[in-house]
């Protein structure tokens, strides 16, 4: 095995745990952590795909602010963290297959689409993609308005989310 | 360089860990911890083809993920501390009542 491939099945590893851990775990806080930990897994391999602005966003973005924001909201709603009840719902059996399932769909259609045979082409070496991606976003004919708009969109969801949990 | 299909098996592995959470979990904030560990498994399947074909608009469509992701969480979390103000507990279970 390359280098690459024992750094990819390790950065799988930590992260397909530590999603497991999210979902199995009891304790709320537990489980933030964990996703915390499932988020650098992503970033590290939004990094082994040349993506490296979007690990830095990833990281500051989703850990940064989301899995914050989640701790927050944990820690606003306490004493769920005092639940001794079941954590699953009744019908966790029927879930689990139904997730099965799901697994077993997408690596039928994944492998029956042959998208997922082509080998990664070699890096062209004298362009930037932090430059490229920059560009694409600003650029009138390719992706400014959405830009703006989801600029809108955050706008708006702060404003809702101030005025959805304000206390008369 | 590794195959394509290394990036996408992880990714839908860590989806349907994500559908998983969703499905059997009753606490709120856990479900929306599943749901953006399934919007992180698209953005992985979106990087990956990007960089199978060489073409940056799956990056771009990351990034308006993310934005989106972003701004779910924020109103979401709301609701979940309003719902909790309101009813003592966040159990999806118990939210069946579509006034008070």
């Amino acid at each position: 095995m390359s280098d690459v491939e024992i750094l990819f099945l390790i950065i799988a590893v930590v992260t397909l745990l530590a999603a497991l851990f999210v979902v199995t775990t009891p304790n709320l806080v537990h489980a933030a952590l964990w996703l915390i930990l499932t988020l650098f897994g992503v970033a590290a391999t939004f990094v082994l795909l040349n993506a490296t602005f979007l690990a830095v966003v990833q990281v500051v973005v989703y850990i940064g602010a989301i899995a914050v924001l989640m701790i927050f909201a944990i820690m606003l709603t306490r004493r769920v963290m005092k639940d001794s009840g079941p954590q699953t719902n009744a019908n966790w059996g029927w879930a689990a297959l139904l997730g099965l399932t799901l697994f077993a769909g997408l690596t039928f259609v994944l492998i029956n689409s042959g998208a997922a045979d082509a080998s990664l082409p070699a890096l062209a070496a004298d362009v930037d993609p932090l430059v490229q991606l920059g560009q694409e976003l600003v650029s009138p004919n390719a992706y400014v308005i959405p830009f703006e708009l989801a600029s809108v969109l955050l706008l708006a969801a702060m404003i809702g989310a101030i005025a959805v949990a304000w206390k008369e | 360089m590794l195959p394509i299909s290394y990036y996408v098996g992880l990714s839908a592995i860590l989806f349907s860990i994500g559908a998983l959470g969703v499905l059997i979990r009753r606490n709120a904030i856990i479900i929306f911890m599943s749901i953006e560990l399934m919007l992180n498994a698209a953005n992985l399947a979106f990087v990956a083809f990007a960089r199978a074909h060489e073409a940056l608009s799956g990056q771009v469509f990351v990034f308006f993920v993310m934005t989106v992701a972003a701004a779910e969480v924020a109103v979401g979390l709301a609701l979940i501390v309003t719902i909790f103000r309101n009813k003592q507990s966040i159990d999806v279970d118990q939210m069946s009542s579509l006034k008070g």
